[in-house]
């Protein structure tokens, strides 16, 4: 194993190297394009034995993907934000194909207004396509990801494609130590791609995408979708065990950190939580009984290990770098659809909105976020959603609004003459 | 944990310094993380890079805010706000200008507590967005101030990092480097690695509910262009472009039509005049007009020009 610093991007584009892909269908867009970057100079100077086409959008991108995936070569693409979302009737569409592939996404906030910065809005808008899920918090996590998520997606019974997310700026740019595994080991724990009977072929006519159907038939596919993918929850352990006893590290569904007495616990995906394993060290030592739970499956959703995971808790700040219009955040929904009706579900499960934009949240603001629980937990009182925002940074926004107030005015004047 | 900040302008080589700085501790047996911040990604806009090291795993992530050392490469940036220089510097940072003026001077002009140290400017070179080497000298003397890396390691730190550019510029690269990692010599170890926060005792969070207000306030739309008048883009100028009104021919307008920026406005005489507020410095109507009319000069050489003007 060689330890060496690599970006976030670096790291994916290794993992698809190390997985030994055959097609890169390739599109830019920033903060991802250090990954299309990387692997064409390596297909250039002959080091990796692969095809990168470059297409006219994320659309073309994702339908080549599934379309060379159904004819039984090995798939690696990446995208964000905008294109992602720009290529979403195919996510939906390929997922429906159950071809298998594996797909990088690094996360950026939507439009409008425009940022290059991380928040997980994104990601969250293929959340119900039939993808896997896998979130990263580390560089190195994403590069054993990527080789972990070809097993997950070529599983037999599973098949379906895999997104490998990692967050913009904090992760995709940034240089951390990664053990590269060895290039053999890599390539046998990944394996032979076997398409089993797809096998699409231009030169040999086949029916390979789906009728058009009525409702019945419709639902039994779609259904079946679904359970494809809770099944990766039961066969992942597996070749979670696997990778741990090849390279030695262990990724579980659900990262836990000093979980086993943790009275109060953060919940969250993404490489914030890093941050978060700080405040817990930092909270522990001021003699707090605090945990950190980080979700690295996010599709399929660990519903019944997160009813073990947090029975007899305390309080639950559930930390969402995303936020869905007119409900808040998607996690602590699904969080709160997991432990409803639980006995001894935690008392407080308060919603945290933070990260938006690649708006930092600070180390002051994750000890703030326990104390809050605790306070609400103490007097048995639920605690109404909180967006993580200073009363400096709204006076930072009044000052553009007095601005463009300006504009405003003038532009009445021009108006009424 | 060390905490390093690199402050230049985008061509300087600041996302490089942070590399090579990054990968000396890496040689070092330090966890490392290194980064840059792309700000505008153009030439001569400000940009700044940063590095983390510690003996254990780095888990703290994005824009330092308390820094244990800033680096500013150039020290036209210091006084300017969207740069963020001066962001969370307190009376534990270093902070290390390359300027041809003296400690004493930045002190009191920036009435801060921090230390501190300037790097000795080499010779002045007409832009400032091609300083040569400076990266690696910010590199070298960042390294020599933390006292853990030894310039054996600097050096190969360097070499790996510049590799691919070629031996003749890592030659000339470590040339300048090792004069910059010796001058330092007198201040080696005055950078201290900070401690994590601590839970105990620590300022709560300024929080706020945000109101709702009503779509006129809070929906993000620009009518027009009056706001971006406000945003000084011509700070990003290391080239300044003049017009010698004698030799221009008042012809149709090529220069303002041909900027990119609409920074040439014609006045009621028919000439061209310049809006340095906005003007990048691309130099495009230098380059256009057909009597040669438009030169271009040094930025920071036209503002001392200024100053002098100024004062006499």
């Amino acid at each position: 194993m060689t330890r060496k610093l690599l970006t976030g991007n670096g790291a994916a584009a290794w993992g698809a190297r190390l997985a030994l892909t055959d097609y890169i269908p390739a599109f830019p867009i920033t903060p991802q394009t250090e990954i299309i970057e990387d692997l064409s100079i390596w297909i250039d100077k002959g080091e990796m034995d692969a095809r990168m086409v470059t297409l006219e959008s994320e659309h073309s991108m994702i339908t080549a993907a599934g379309s060379a995936a159904s004819s039984g070569v090995r798939v690696f693409t990446a995208t964000s934000s905008q294109g992602l979302l720009h290529g979403m009737e195919m996510v939906y569409t390929v997922a429906g194909w159950r071809t298998p592939f594996v797909m990088i996404n690094v996360s950026r906030g939507m439009s409008s207004p425009i940022t290059l910065e991380s928040d997980h809005n994104d990601i969250m808008a293929a959340r119900d396509s039939g993808f896997l899920q896998i979130h990263c918090a580390t560089c190195q996590e994403i590069t054993d990801s990527v080789l972990m998520a070809y097993r997950l997606a070529e599983h037999k019974e599973i098949r379906v494609p895999a997104i490998v997310n990692l967050d913009g700026f904090y992760l995709s740019f940034t240089r951390e130590p990664v053990d590269l595994p060895d290039a053999e080991k890599a390539a046998a724990f990944v394996g032979e791609f076997d398409p089993e009977n797809l096998q699409f072929k231009g030169s040999a006519p086949l029916s390979q995408a789906m009728a058009v159907l009525g409702g019945g038939p419709y639902s039994y596919f779609r259904y079946e979708a679904h359970l494809a993918v809770q099944h990766a929850l039961s066969v992942y352990d597996e070749i979670a065990d696997e990778f741990a006893d090849t390279f030695g590290r262990r990724y579980d569904i659900i990262d836990n950190y000093q979980m086993d007495d943790a009275e109060y616990v953060f919940v969250m995906l993404g490489s914030f939580a890093t941050k978060a394993h700080n405040a817990v060290d930092s909270l522990r030592k001021a003699g707090w009984k605090v945990g950190l739970a980080r979700l690295r499956i996010f599709r399929p959703f660990p519903k019944e290990k997160i009813r073990q995971l947090l029975k007899g808790r305390r309080a639950v700040a559930v930390i969402d770098q995303n936020i869905s219009m007119g409900m808040g955040g998607v996690l602590h929904s699904e969080f709160a659809t997991a432990l409803y009706g639980m006995k001894d579900a935690p008392a407080v499960l308060a919603s945290f909105i933070g990260g938006l934009g690649g708006r930092d949240i600070s180390q002051q603001e994750f000890f703030e976020m326990i104390n809050e629980i605790k306070q609400a937990s103490d007097k048995g009182e639920s605690l109404e959603p909180r967006l993580l925002y200073t009363e400096n940074e709204l006076t930072e926004i009044r000052k553009l609004q007095a601005i463009a107030h300006a504009e405003h005015e003038e532009i009445h004047q021009q108006r009424d003459g | 944990m060390f905490r390093i900040r690199f402050h230049g302008r985008g061509g300087q080589g600041m996302k490089t310094a942070s590399r090579i700085l990054g990968t000396a501790f890496f040689i070092e047996g330090y966890e490392v993380q290194d980064a840059p911040r792309y700000g505008a990604e153009r030439r001569g806009a400000p940009i700044f890079a940063y590095v983390r090291a510690d003996k254990v795993a780095v888990n703290e992530r994005g824009i330092i805010s308390h820094p244990d050392l800033v680096v500013v490469s150039d020290d036209t940036l210091v006084g300017m706000p969207a740069a963020g220089v001066m962001q969370g510097i307190d009376q534990n940072t270093v902070l290390l200008i390359n300027s041809h003026e003296t400690a004493d001077t930045w002190q009191q002009r920036l009435n801060t507590q921090a230390k501190i140290i300037i790097l000795p400017a080499q010779e002045e070179i007409e832009d400032r967005a091609e300083l040569p080497y400076i990266g690696s000298q910010c590199a070298a003397a960042a390294a020599a101030l933390s006292h853990v890396i030894s310039k054996q390691t600097f050096t190969q730190a360097l070499t790996e990092e510049l590799q691919h550019l070629g031996d003749e510029v890592v030659k000339q690269n470590l040339a300048v480097a090792s004069t910059a990692f010796d001058a330092m010599a007198p201040h080696s170890g005055i950078v201290k690695e900070s401690a994590l926060p601590s839970a105990t005792d620590y300022i709560k969070p300024e929080w706020i509910e945000l109101p709702f207000e009503k779509a006129e306030i809070s929906a993000p739309a620009i009518h027009s262009g009056a706001t971006s008048v406000k945003v000084r883009t011509g700070l990003w100028r290391t080239m300044r472009p003049v017009i010698n009104y004698e030799k221009c021919s008042g012809c149709w307008w090529i220069c303002s039509t041909y900027c990119p920026d609409g920074a040439i406005n014609v006045t009621d005489d028919k000439l061209p005049d310049i809006d340095y507020d906005h003007c990048k410095g691309c130099l495009v109507c230098v380059a256009q007009c057909p009597p040669h009319a438009i030169e271009s000069i040094p930025e920071h050489i036209a503002k001392e020009k200024e100053l002098a003007g100024a004062k006499s």
